[in-house]
C-alpha cells in the first residue's frame, strides 16, 4: 500500500521543471549568439604551454587531447569564412593537442592544410604548419602521410620544388608509404609544379584521411583543379576559333556550332563555362569552385 | 522570500559562521598576497593579467569547494542529527525550509566572495595599476562566478535531501564537471556524425548546466567589456536553473519519511 | 471547540524490510484514539511498541500508509495545525553552536512574533523550565537533563493548547522528573491538553487523567489508570518487623520478602486472620495491614510477557 503523502509540492514541480527547462534552452541560444558574436575579440588560452598542462592533467592526457582536438576542430568551424576573422589561437590549440598526444596524427594533418590558409579560411601561416608538421615527424617517423604533409606545404604553399621533392622523397622510404611517392618526388625535382602532380597529391589526401574537414577540402581542390585544366583546355579551343573566325567566342555554343565541341562543358560543379570578354573561359560566378580556383 | 525561509537563511549563514568556515579567507588572502608579491619581480606589463586570472580562478575555486562540501550536508545533516524534528513541528512548510537553507548558504558564499574580491582589489593597487574603468569587467566576472555558485549550491541541495554527504558530493561535483565541458560535449557528438549521438549530445548540451557561460575570466583579465546582453541572459538562465532544482527538491523532499 | 483536542483515525503504518523492500513491517496498526480537550494523556508501551511512530506520524515527519488524524479540528496534514501545538522528540537534539536562548528566539520567529515579545517569551519559558540561568550558554555543553528541559521549553514556547512529549521524563535524575512533572502539572492546570508517552508506569499513574497502552503496534486498552487494571483485591498486604531483635521463624504464611529488618507476606483475603494469628505467635511487630490492587505494571507485564489475563477487562474505548 502506497502512503499518503502530500503531492502539491511534486504537482508544482512537475509543470514548473518542464517549463523551465524551455526557459533555460532558450536563454542557452541566446546566450551562444552573444558569445559568438564576440568571437573576434581576443581570446586567451590560460595555459598556452602543452607540457605545463600534460603535467597537469594527472594522467588524463589523451582526454585532454581529444578535448582539445575538438575545441580547435570546432574553433577553426566557428570562424570559417567570417570576415575578419581571428584565428591566432588555432596553432596554439593545435600544438597543445599534439603535446598532449603526439600521436593524433590527424591534428598535423589538419594543421598543415588550415594553418596554411589564407584569407578567410584560415591564418594564413604555412611558417606554423611546417613547424607542426616536422613535429609530428619527429614524434611519429614512420607515418608516411606527414611526410606527404611537409611536401605538400612545400609544393603547394611555398612552391619550394626541391623541399618538396625532399620531403616526398624521405618519405617514400619509410615502410608502408605508397610506391608514387617516389616518383613524385622525381617528377618535382625534374619539372617543379604542374597540374598532374598536384592533383596526384590531394587526390591523396582525400583518399588516406577520414576527417571530413580534410576530405572536402581536398575534393574542393580537386575539382578547382579540373576546373582550371578545362579552362586551360578551352582556352586552346577558344584560340583556334579565333584563328578561323576573327574574333572571340562569346559562349561555349559558339564553340560547339563550329564543331569545335561536342557539347557544353560543365565544371565538376554542374555550372556551364562561360567566356569572357577577355576571350578566356572561366568558371560560372555561380559556381562554388570560383572560390578555391588556384 | 518569506519571513519563515528568511529566518532559516540567517539562523544558516550563523552557523556557517560559527563553524569558522569563513577561515577559508585567511587561506585566501595568503594565496593573493604571494602572488601580489610574485608578480612584482616579473616584466613589467602583465601584472594586472595574472593577478586577475590568478584571483579570480581562486575566488571561483574555493567557492566551489565551498558550495559543495557545505551543500552536502544542508540538509543530509539536520535529518541525521534529527534537528529537524522540532523544526517541523513549527509552522513550516517543508519547502520554506529548503529555500532558507539555500539562501543562507548563498548568503555565505556571497559574503565570501564579496571579502575575497576585495583582497583581489587590494592585489592589484599594491601591484600599482590603478583602477580603470575596464576593471568593471572583473567585477562582472566575479558576479558570474556567484552565479555559477548559485547552480552548484543548488544541486547540492538537491542531492542533500536523499543522498549521503559523499554521494552527494560526487554527484554535484560530476554534473559540474559535465557542465563545464557541456560544450565540448556536444561537439564530440556532432564529431561522430551518428544521428543518434549527435542529437543526443545536442539535448544533453541544453539539460545540463552549462557553466562556461559564466567563464569570463580571460575577458575580465584583458579589460574587454562583457556584453550588457550576456549579463541578464545569464542572471535569467541562473534564475531558472535554481527554480527548476529547488522545485525538484522540494517535491522530494516533502514526501520523504524522516528516519 | 466541539469534538475531540486530538482525534486519531485508524493510523496505519507499515515500514519495508528487506533488501527488495517487499515485506511489510506494521509499526501501527489502525489506531483509533480520542483524547478530550484538558486531558492529559498517557500513552504506555514497551519499546518499540509504536509510540514514537505515532507521534512522527502526527507531527508530519513521516507520512501514513492509511488513516489520518485531526487536531482541534484540524488535520494533520493542514500545516496551520502546527501553530496551536508543541512537540518535544525523545532524545532531543539541538543545534549545538546556538546558546539555549539563541535558540528559543529562533523558534520564536515562526510564529510571528515581533523583537520585544521574543525576548519576553523566551526568557520566561527559560525561568519555567528551570534554565534561566543557562540561557547564554551554548547547547554543545549542556547536559542531557538540561537538554531535555530545553525540549520542554521549545515546545511550550509559544503556549500552545495541546503538547506532545515524547518520553519526557527519559534520562532524567529524580529531582528533574519531579520537576517535570510539575510543568506538566502546571500546564494542566492552564487547561492544555497534554500527550505524553512513557514507558515509566509509575509517571502515567500519578499524572494522567486517562492512558493507553500500546503494544507491537496495536492499542491495548484505554482508560482511566485504575480502570484499566482490575479493581479486584489480589490479596492483602502485612508488614512487620521482629521485636527486640529476635529472628522470625523460617516458614512464614503467604509468600514473605524481608527488605532489610522488616518482612512482608502477601496472603489471600480469607487467610489474613490465620496469618495475623500466626505472626502475634511469633511476637511480630505488625507495622501496616493493606490490600494489594494489580498495578499498571502487572497489566503490563501480563501484556507484554503474554501471560494469561485473570480479570483484566477491556474497557470500552470511548
Amino acid at each position: 500500500m502506497s502512503a499518503l503523502r502530500p503531492t502539491r509540492p511534486v504537482w508544482a514541480a512537475i509543470v514548473a521543471i518542464p517549463v523551465l527547462f524551455v526557459v533555460i534552452a532558450a536563454l542557452q541560444v541566446r546566450i551562444d549568439a552573444v558569445m559568438r558574436s564576440a568571437v573576434n575579440q581576443r581570446e586567451e588560452l590560460l595555459l598556452q604551454s602543452g607540457n605545463t598542462l600534460r603535467k597537469l592533467s594527472l594522467g588524463y592526457e589523451s582526454l585532454l587531447a581529444d578535448i582539445y582536438w575538438t575545441r580547435a576542430v570546432q574553433y577553426y568551424g566557428e570562424r570559417l569564412g567570417v570576415e575578419d576573422a581571428n584565428y591566432e589561437l588555432l596553432a596554439p590549440l593545435l600544438d597543445i593537442t599534439t603535446t598532449l598526444d603526439p600521436r593524433l596524427i590527424v591534428a598535423y594533418r589538419f594543421g598543415s592544410v588550415f594553418l596554411s590558409e589564407r584569407g578567410r579560411a584560415g591564418p594564413g601561416r604555412t611558417d606554423l604548419a611546417v613547424a607542426l608538421v616536422k613535429k609530428g615527424i619527429a614524434a611519429n617517423p614512420n607515418e608516411w602521410r606527414l611526410y606527404f604533409d611537409l611536401g605538400f606545404l612545400y609544393y603547394w604553399r611555398l612552391k619550394d620544388y626541391p623541399a618538396a621533392s625532399t620531403a616526398y622523397l624521405a618519405g617514400s622510404k619509410v615502410p608502408g608509404a605508397p610506391p608514387w611517392m617516389k616518383l613524385v618526388a622525381a617528377r618535382i625535382a625534374e619539372k617543379g609544379g604542374s597540374f598532374d602532380i598536384s592533383r596526384t597529391i590531394w587526390a591523396e589526401l582525400y583518399e588516406t584521411t577520414k576527417d571530413p574537414h580534410l576530405r572536402k577540402k581536398a575534393l574542393q581542390q580537386l575539382q578547382g583543379l579540373k576546373a582550371a585544366e578545362d579552362e586551360a583546355e578551352l582556352n586552346k579551343l577558344a584560340g583556334q576559333y579565333r584563328d578561323r573566325f576573327g574574333h572571340d567566342p562569346a559562349s561555349a555554343k559558339e564553340l560547339r556550332e563550329a564543331g569545335l565541341l561536342a557539347g557544353i562543358p560543365v565544371d565538376p560543379a554542374g555550372f556551364p563555362y562561360v567566356f569572357g570578354a577577355d576571350g578566356k573561359s572561366h568558371l560560372s560566378p555561380e559556381s562554388p569552385i570560383v572560390e578555391v580556383k588556384p | 522570500m518569506n519571513i519563515t525561509s528568511g529566518a532559516v537563511a540567517i539562523n544558516a549563514f550563523r552557523e556557517a559562521v560559527r563553524d569558522r568556515v569563513l577561515y577559508n579567507l585567511v587561506v585566501f588572502a595568503l594565496v593573493m598576497i604571494g602572488a601580489a608579491i610574485l608578480v612584482g619581480q616579473i616584466s613589467i606589463g602583465i601584472e594586472r593579467l595574472v593577478i586577475i586570472n590568478l584571483g579570480l580562478s581562486a575566488i571561483s575555486i574555493f567557492g566551489l569547494v565551498m558550495a559543495i562540501f557545505i551543500g552536502v550536508g544542508l540538509v543530509y545533516k539536520e535529518m541525521e542529527k534529527r534537528t529537524l524534528y522540532s523544526l517541523l513541528s513549527k509552522p513550516i512548510h517543508r519547502w520554506e525550509f529548503l529555500v532558507g537553507k539555500y539562501a543562507g548558504l548563498l548568503l555565505t558564499l556571497t559574503v565570501n566572495t564579496f571579502l575575497m574580491s576585495v583582497g583581489l582589489a587590494a592585489a592589484l593597487f599594491y601591484v600599482g595599476r590603478p583602477f580603470l574603468r575596464s576593471d568593471l569587467s572583473v567585477v562582472v566576472a566575479v558576479y558570474f562566478i556567484l552565479l555559477e555558485l548559485a547552480l552548484v549550491t543548488a544541486f547540492a541541495l538537491f542531492f542533500s535531501c536523499f543522498s549521503s554527504p559523499m554521494l552527494s558530493t560526487l554527484f554535484t561535483l560530476g554534473i559540474y564537471v559535465t557542465g563545464v565541458f557541456a560544450k565540448d560535449i556536444r561537439d564530440f557528438g556532432k564529431l561522430t556524425h551518428v544521428p543518434v549521438l549527435e542529437v543526443g549530445t545536442r539535448v544533453l548540451y541544453y539539460v545540463l548546466p552549462n557553466y562556461h557561460n559564466f567563464n569570463v575570466i580571460a575577458a575580465a583579465a584583458h579589460g574587454d567589456s562583457i556584453p550588457l546582453s550576456l549579463i541578464w541572459q545569464n542572471t535569467l538562465y541562473a534564475l531558472a536553473y535554481v527554480g527548476l532544482i529547488l522545485a525538484g527538491a522540494s517535491a522530494v523532499f516533502s514526501r520523504r519519511n524522516l528516519k | 471547540m466541539s469534538g475531540p483536542a486530538i482525534d486519531i483515525l485508524g493510523l496505519t503504518k507499515d515500514y519495508p524490510l528487506g533488501f527488495w523492500r517487499k515485506r511489510m513491517r506494521r509499526s501501527l496498526d489502525n489506531l483509533i484514539l480520542q483524547i478530550e480537550e484538558g486531558e492529559v494523556f498517557g500513552f504506555l508501551g514497551p519499546n518499540g511498541a509504536g509510540k514514537t511512530t505515532t507521534l512522527k506520524l502526527l507531527m508530519g515527519l513521516i507520512f501514513p500508509t492509511a488513516g489520518t488524524a485531526r487536531i482541534r479540528g484540524r488535520s494533520i496534514e493542514d500545516i496551520r495545525m502546527h501553530s496551536d501545538i508543541g512537540y518535544m522528540p525523545e532524545q532531543p537534539y539541538f543545534y549545538d553552536y546556538l546558546t539555549a536562548s539563541e535558540l528559543l528566539d529562533y523558534y520564536a520567529r515562526f510564529f510571528g512574533y515581533g523583537p520585544a515579545e521574543r525576548r519576553d517569551r523566551v526568557a520566561k519559558t527559560l525561568g519555567r523550565v528551570g534554565l534561566a540561568d543557562a540561557a547564554e550558554l551554548q547547547l554543545r555543553k549542556f547536559s542531557k537533563g538540561m537538554l531535555q528541559r530545553v525540549g520542554i521549553a521549545q515546545a511550550i514556547l509559544h503556549d500552545p493548547e495541546v503538547v506532545f512529549l515524547d518520553e519526557p521524563m527519559s534520562g532524567l535524575d529524580p529531582v528533574g522528573r519531579h520537576e517535570v512533572r510539575d510543568i506538566i502539572l502546571e500546564l494542566k492546570k492552564q487547561g492544555r491538553t497534554i500527550f505524553f508517552s512513557t514507558h515509566i508506569l509509575s509517571d502515567a499513574e500519578m499524572l494522567c487523567d486517562r492512558v493507553g497502552v500500546l503494544h507491537m503496534g496495536k492499542l491495548f486498552g484505554v482508560g482511566a489508570p485504575d480502570e484499566i487494571v482490575s479493581i479486584e483485591v489480589r490479596g492483602m498486604e502485612v508488614l512487620f518487623e521482629a521485636r527486640d531483635g529476635r529472628t522470625l521463624p523460617a516458614n512464614l504464611p503467604g509468600c514473605a520478602t524481608k527488605i532489610g529488618a522488616r518482612y512482608r507476606i502477601e496472603v489471600h483475603e480469607e487467610e489474613l486472620y490465620a496469618a495475623l494469628e500466626q505472626l502475634r505467635g511469633y511476637n511480630a511487630r505488625i507495622l501496616s495491614v493493606s490490600p494489594v490492587r494489580p498495578t499498571l505494571e502487572d497489566y503490563f507485564l501480563q501484556l507484554v510477557t503474554g501471560k494469561g489475563a485473570s480479570g483484566v477487562p477491556e474497557v470500552n474505548r470511548q
